[in-house]
């Protein structure tokens, strides 16, 4: 546990690629087997599954501080996060031991099998073996939720080095249903022989562009789709199985019963990447159909009719158990054409390619994005390999410009993790009549400088205290930018946003010159073409506000 | 008629006709220490103790208009007895206590009880009623001993050191500037300052401190004696165009705040030194009983909570709002920004009387 601690603080504490990478590489050398294959299933977000309740925790940890709930918790809305909040409200004693982190792991492991009684004896002796900085990995680990700002492509490149294995052969071994219960590091890493016929491949991710379009040269050596707006996802077929993965490396098989279909259409060794996209009709529906039905445990036939899901693909990772990832996107894109042009199913369709021959030509394309319910535009070039995490140069997302309105603030919260102790999360209204209403939170798009000024101006305005929550003076106005607009049972204004950001401080704005709800609706209405989410029977796709005649018919 | 009032020009004693610690301009003013929110500039007469005098004189560009008293001395107002105590915060901080027909009330102004090597240590003054301040006044801020936080922060240097690298550590100009040069190992490197840490210095030099060699960062400075040493400046110099010519370096931050996660990512620091000088949450609770007062009023801080705490505790506490930087200064200690307003204001101050 002291090797991983000190791995940990060293990660915690560096914000340079650099620094994480030796930090890894140095843990990876001197760590066991056993120790390093936990850490990467840690670092890859596969941890032992929860065995406490965190409501117990905190009340253990309590009664050994000796301290009253009210200001656990208190102290909780400071810190932000509850292992951290344990870790610091414990007694500063304790006893020296030299447990691995695979020891600790066991045990928390055998947890699950004990009583609630037997489990806070454990875990009260084990906050008393470990010292401040063990008992807060401990916790995390016992909790979730264990961010330890490496991303999985920083991992890979410091294994790559450790193992000597080349780094696209380490993510695709690291990708799938691999845990340290069934795997040892060194089958993981070394191992050659596939058994595993779910393995996803790695997916390549693209940036947005930012700069003008006309940067990325000569518009022949790109090929145009439009940006959906569904679930990315890898399907699989081999040795008459069907896997479908998500982007989270989430295996979700048994979410979309209607890709069983894909069985027939799609010879063994096959994997194709695209979008899991709700339809209806010729038309995608909007993500928040698809969202109704991803928290769901059980599927519904009701809700298999209401929003049936199609995928939507965009390329060809391996064909006939070939891996296809270093041929040319055209040719990969000429394949996937010629797969999905021998079914007219309609839950394997192909990502239409958007024609043009110059960027102005593509920048029109661009603004009709609505029009398909997309988000914007695909951008790949012909000759680019299927590569592995987000990578520039390739691949770009050409995003529409989001909606925007300038809104009130009104209540402010206390932030977690990076932001705990400082008024980040803030509530936001427009007017309705001479009311304020609230209608959406946000708590990013501000730099670090304009956070600390707003965070003075809450401790200096505030109105009300509701635990972590403040509410104040509602003067300070920003323009915030969406992705989309829904109507809404659950929020007083009927509204809800998707993606709200602060785009910007309007600090030329009163209070006075924000928007109303009224103007909120009539967005609504232009946007939503008809459809609504939470209620995905009542659409149709030519509902009011879309008419028929204008509808684009690129699916057929 | 309260013996002390809480008012919104400070803290005032009638009887006496002073105020302790006042943000608005008064005809007499005590004060326990020197930083800007204790000390503001404007008023007309002011007393502190004999060690802080020095620097609330350089700092506010003070002439004849200042007094002094040494700790434990007793000076009487209109049958006001008041004295100075050391409150262990920064050289020459103190508690006042004012007394009135044997009536005992202490205001504490900033404390901690653990020594560090540079403030006279706190000493408890048994009283009717304790002015707290509660900084850290939350379960979750409990600091280890200092001579622990020392050797990480040597290792850190010497870490740093062979790297190729110069270690930079932020710390209040006043205090935890002196604290870190006083108990970091100064065998290890070279150690350099920055000009408002070197200004404070030789104004404590001069009254007879003792701190290691550590010159002012200036252009005649070679490059190669600033590789692998040591610099100390203060939280306002991080990410100045200053810092950038000691590039390699690795910024270490020496603060209470620095104990939690949240405040240590946010700093952008390499490191974070949980150094304070304030009391933590054990200290606060002990140094409150040790008073034996009954009464208990908690200025700047977490007032509420800790009052709260207090009162289930079976003391009669309340909170009081002060100008002192309690939530708005949440961050004074890791950084000077308020520290740096307040000054500027003054300076406004004193623009506006000469215009």
């Amino acid at each position: 546990m002291k090797h991983f601690t000190r791995l940990f603080t060293e990660l915690d504490q560096t914000t340079k690629t650099l620094g994480k990478i030796k930090a890894l590489m140095d843990y990876f050398d001197h760590a066991s087997d056993e120790d390093k294959l936990w850490t990467i299933a840690i670092l890859s977000h596969r941890r032992p599954k929860r065995s406490v309740n965190a409501t117990y925790l905190a009340e253990w940890a309590r009664e050994l501080s000796g301290l009253p709930e009210w200001i656990f918790y208190e102290s909780y809305t400071v810190v932000g996060d509850l292992a951290e909040t344990i870790t610091l409200v414990l007694p500063s004693e304790f006893e020296h031991s030299d447990f691995t982190l695979t020891y600790w792991i066991d045990f928390i492991k055998s947890l699950e099998q004990l009583d609630v009684p037997q489990k806070k004896e454990k875990i009260q002796e084990a906050w008393r073996l470990l010292n401040e900085s063990e008992r807060f990995v401990f916790n995390k680990l016992l909790t979730g939720g264990f961010r330890i700002g490496v991303s999985q492509q920083l991992m890979v490149k410091a294994l790559a080095k450790h193992a000597n294995v080349k780094e696209n052969i380490v993510a695709h071994k690291l990708m799938g249903n691999w845990s340290p219960d069934t795997n040892t590091f060194q089958d993981l890493l070394h191992s050659n022989d596939g058994t595993d016929i779910s393995k996803p491949y790695p997916f390549y991710l693209a940036y947005a562009l930012e700069d003008d379009v006309s940067t990325l040269g000569d518009p022949n050596e790109w090929i145009a789709e439009r940006k959906w707006d569904g679930i990315r996802g890898q399907v699989i077929v081999r040795n008459g199985q069907l896997f479908v993965w998500s982007r989270g490396e989430e295996l979700v098989t048994d979410k979309y019963p209607e890709y069983q279909v894909m069985l027939n259409l799609l010879p063994d060794g096959t994997v194709i990447d695209g979008e899991i996209l709700p339809f209806k009709g010729e038309l995608p529906m909007l993500f928040s159909a698809l969202q109704t039905r991803i928290g769901r445990k059980t599927l519904s036939p009701k809700i298999l009719k209401e929003v049936p899901v199609s995928f939507v693909a965009y390329d060809v990772l391996e064909w006939q158990g070939e891996d296809f990832r270093a041929r040319p996107f055209e040719e990969r894109r000429r394949k996937i054409e010629e797969i999905c042009g021998r079914t007219d199913s309609k839950v394997l369709r192909l990502s239409p390619r958007v024609h043009f021959d110059s960027w102005e030509k593509l920048a029109d394309e661009r603004m009709r994005s609505r029009e398909f319910l997309s988000e914007g535009i695909m951008l790949k070039r012909k000759d680019s390999i299927y590569r592995n995490g987000r990578r520039r140069g390739d691949w770009w997302k050409w995003k529409i410009d989001p909606f925007t309105v300038d809104a009130v603030m009104i209540y402010a919260m206390r932030g977690h993790g990076r932001r705990a102790n400082l008024y980040t999360d803030y509530t936001f209204a427009v007017w309705d009549g001479d009311q304020l209403v609230p209608f959406a939170k946000a708590y990013s798009g501000l730099t670090d400088e304009e956070i600390k000024q707003v965070d003075r101006w809450v401790k200096a305005n505030t109105v009300e205290r509701f635990g972590p929550v403040r509410s104040v003076k509602p003067e300070l106005v920003f323009e915030l930018a969406f992705e989309g607009i829904n109507r809404s049972t659950r929020h007083k204004s009927g509204i809800a946003l998707r993606f709200p950001r602060m785009a910007r401080w309007r600090k030329d704005k009163k209070a006075s010159e924000a928007n109303t709800l009224n103007d909120l609706n009539a967005l609504l209405k232009m946007e939503s073409g008809g459809q609504v989410a939470g209620e995905p029977g009542s659409q149709d796709a030519g509902g009011p506000g879309r008419p028929d005649e204008k509808l684009p018919k690129i699916f057929e | 008629m309260e013996l002390l009032q809480f008012t919104d020009k400070g803290i005032y004693c009638e009887q006496a006709g002073v105020f302790l610690d006042p943000w608005k301009p008064v005809d007499k003013a005590l004060i326990s220490h020197g930083h800007s929110d204790h000390a503001y500039f404007g008023h007309k007469h002011y007393l502190t103790s004999s060690l802080a005098m020095p620097v609330v004189k350089h700092r506010l560009y003070l002439k004849d208009n200042i007094e002094s008293i040494d700790y434990g001395k007793t000076i009487s107002i209109n049958g006001v007895n008041f004295s100075f105590h050391p409150a262990g915060h920064i050289p020459g901080s103190a508690q006042i206590r004012v007394e009135f027909r044997g009536e005992v009330w202490v205001f504490s102004g900033d404390y901690k009880l653990e020594h560090d090597n540079l403030s006279t240590p706190f000493e408890p003054i048994k009283c009717h009623a304790f002015i707290t301040e509660s900084t850290f006044g939350l379960p979750i801020y409990k600091w280890k001993p200092q001579h622990e936080v020392f050797n990480d922060l040597n290792d850190w240097w010497r870490k740093n050191q062979s790297e190729g690298k110069t270690s930079v550590i932020a710390g209040y100009t006043l205090g935890k500037a002196q604290r870190i040069l006083r108990n970091v190992d100064a065998s290890i490197g070279k150690i350099f300052t920055h000009g408002a840490v070197e200004s404070i210095n030789q104004v404590l030099k001069n009254q007879g401190l003792e701190l290691p060699d550590a010159p002012r960062i200036s252009d005649e400075i070679k490059k190669e004696d600033i590789k692998g040493s040591l610099i100390v400046c203060p939280p306002s110099a991080v990410g100045s165009s200053w810092m950038r010519r000691f590039l390699p370096y690795s910024l270490g931050v020496a603060s209470g705040w620095m104990k939690l996660r949240g405040t240590r990512r946010r700093r952008g620091a390499d490191r974070g030194f949980v150094l304070s000088d304030h009391a933590d949450w054990n200290d606060l609770n002990k140094a409150i009983l040790a008073t034996g007062a009954e009464r208990i009023f908690v200025t700047h801080g977490y007032t509420e909570i800790f009052a709260q705490w207090l009162r289930e505790r079976g003391l009669d506490a309340r909170e009081v709002k002060t100008k002192f930087e309690g939530e708005l200064g949440e961050m004074a200690e890791g950084s000077t920004e308020a520290v740096a307003d307040s000054v500027g204001s003054a300076t406004g101050d004193i623009q506006q009387s000469n215009g």
